[in-house]
């Protein structure tokens, strides 16, 4: 009866989803809880995990007592393989799949390229940032300056992430030509309002999924991974701060 | 008041994009944050405090974001956080930003104060919707069992 069950299977099957999931965005609450209900739906009740935003332990309990650990190292932000791997797992929880093909489909999810096209969502922080300037008073002449100096900052943004490991000097850089930008543009006396066109143009740098995620696994109890989601969060509010700054000591 | 329904969905769905939202999803982001943004707005223009404002609107950005995932079937998150974004205290960590970078650190000691205490309330604002859910579940759950 026991032997039935492909245990090792199934720690590979929960490991891989809590791994996209963790570097995609998702809360830890969220992994812990959809890697336990895996194992479950699979017939291992007994099973533990522990994660936090650098790493995952599983471990299966009863008659094969087994764990794994798997790091995460790099983290971005995919919403949409987060969804993808919830829908997933309720399947999985409806007993519709087996280890192997849940196995499968999670690799073709984890190996898939990025939702949007790097175009659209420069053009997205475009918008955004013209419509954060009309949200904060701003004036109508002053909406085109700030989406410019918002999608330049953001696309530095992108391609720092890339060239660089270090993500805080990226945030510091990419607001750093968020604040020249704005400067210049109201400097040849095109922009009127230098503090609406640059807190329109930085909004979209602000860690808003950092700042939910840590709520939300404060909330959950998961002090670890909260507080060091936090002060990520606080970091990042701190590098933007400081390449704003920074941009004005050349005023 | 047009004006900031409009931008405000916008800009809540384009944090969507930002943050690779699957695309079914981004209306309802959009809504969200629109939903959220206008109860601000409409609260600080009738002279309502801001943290007071924020905590009620992160609280019904909350509750409207929970009624989404389970409708939709899709992780909270995503709702949370399109919602979420026009809340930050930009303008306010920005002006303590610069008051700091001119030596005026009576004024910006303030204002960094009042930027914790609006986050803070954000995230008091989830906690409690948070709570409140878990309220109706246990008392739904209660009834099902009462009715058995």
């Amino acid at each position: 009866m026991d032997e039935q069950i492909p245990y090792n299977e199934i720690i590979d099957v929960c490991l891989l989803a809590g791994k996209i999931m963790l570097q995609n965005g998702a809360e830890t609450s969220r992994v812990e809880d959809t890697m336990v209900r895996i194992a479950a739906a699979f017939g291992c009740a007994d099973s533990h995990s522990f994660s936090t935003p650098t790493g995952i332990i599983f471990s299966l309990d009863g008659m094969h007592p087994a764990s794994k650990l798997i790091r995460v190292s790099t983290r971005s932000t995919d919403l949409h393989k987060v969804t993808l791997v919830n829908s997933i797992s309720r399947s999985i929880s409806s007993k519709e799949m087996t280890p192997a093909e849940a196995f499968s489909r999670l690799k073709q999810i984890e190996n898939a390229g990025m939702g949007y096209p790097l175009w659209v969502q420069i053009f997205a922080a475009f918008i955004a940032s013209g419509c954060f300037l009309i949200m904060f008073q701003g004036q109508w002449n002053d909406f085109i300056w700030s989406c410019i100096a918002g999608g330049m900052g953001f696309s530095c943004l992108l391609y720092l992430h890339r060239l660089l490991e270090v993500r805080f000097f990226a945030e510091f850089i990419a607001s750093l030509v968020v604040g020249l930008v704005a400067m210049f543009f109201v400097y040849i006396g095109v922009g009127s309002h230098l503090d609406t066109i640059i807190i329109g143009a930085v909004m979209p740098l602000v860690p808003g999924l950092l700042i939910t995620n840590a709520a939300r696994d404060l909330i959950a109890g998961h002090l670890v991974s909260g507080l060091s989601k936090g002060a990520d969060a606080g970091l990042t509010a701190l590098a933007i701060g400081a390449g704003i700054s920074a941009a004005f000591v050349f005023l | 008041m047009l004006a900031q329904l409009i931008t405000s969905f916008i800009a809540s769905a384009a944090f969507g994009v930002i943050f690779n939202v699957p695309k079914s999803s981004l209306f309802q982001c959009g809504c969200v944050g629109m939903i959220g943004w206008i109860l601000y707005y409409v609260l600080v223009q009738n002279e309502i405090d801001s943290i007071m404002a924020t905590l009620s609107a992160a609280f019904v950005v909350a509750v409207i974001s929970q009624y989404f995932a389970k409708r939709f079937k899709t992780p909270i998150t995503i709702f949370n956080v399109s919602g979420i974004i026009p809340l930050v205290p930009g303008g306010l960590s920005y002006n303590a930003m610069k008051h700091f970078v001119v030596n005026d650190f009576y004024v910006a000691v303030q204002m960094a104060a009042k930027v914790f205490m609006l986050a803070g309330a954000i995230a008091m604002g989830l906690i409690f919707a948070e709570v409140m859910n878990q309220l109706v579940i246990k008392y739904n759950r209660r009834k099902m069992r009462l009715r058995n």
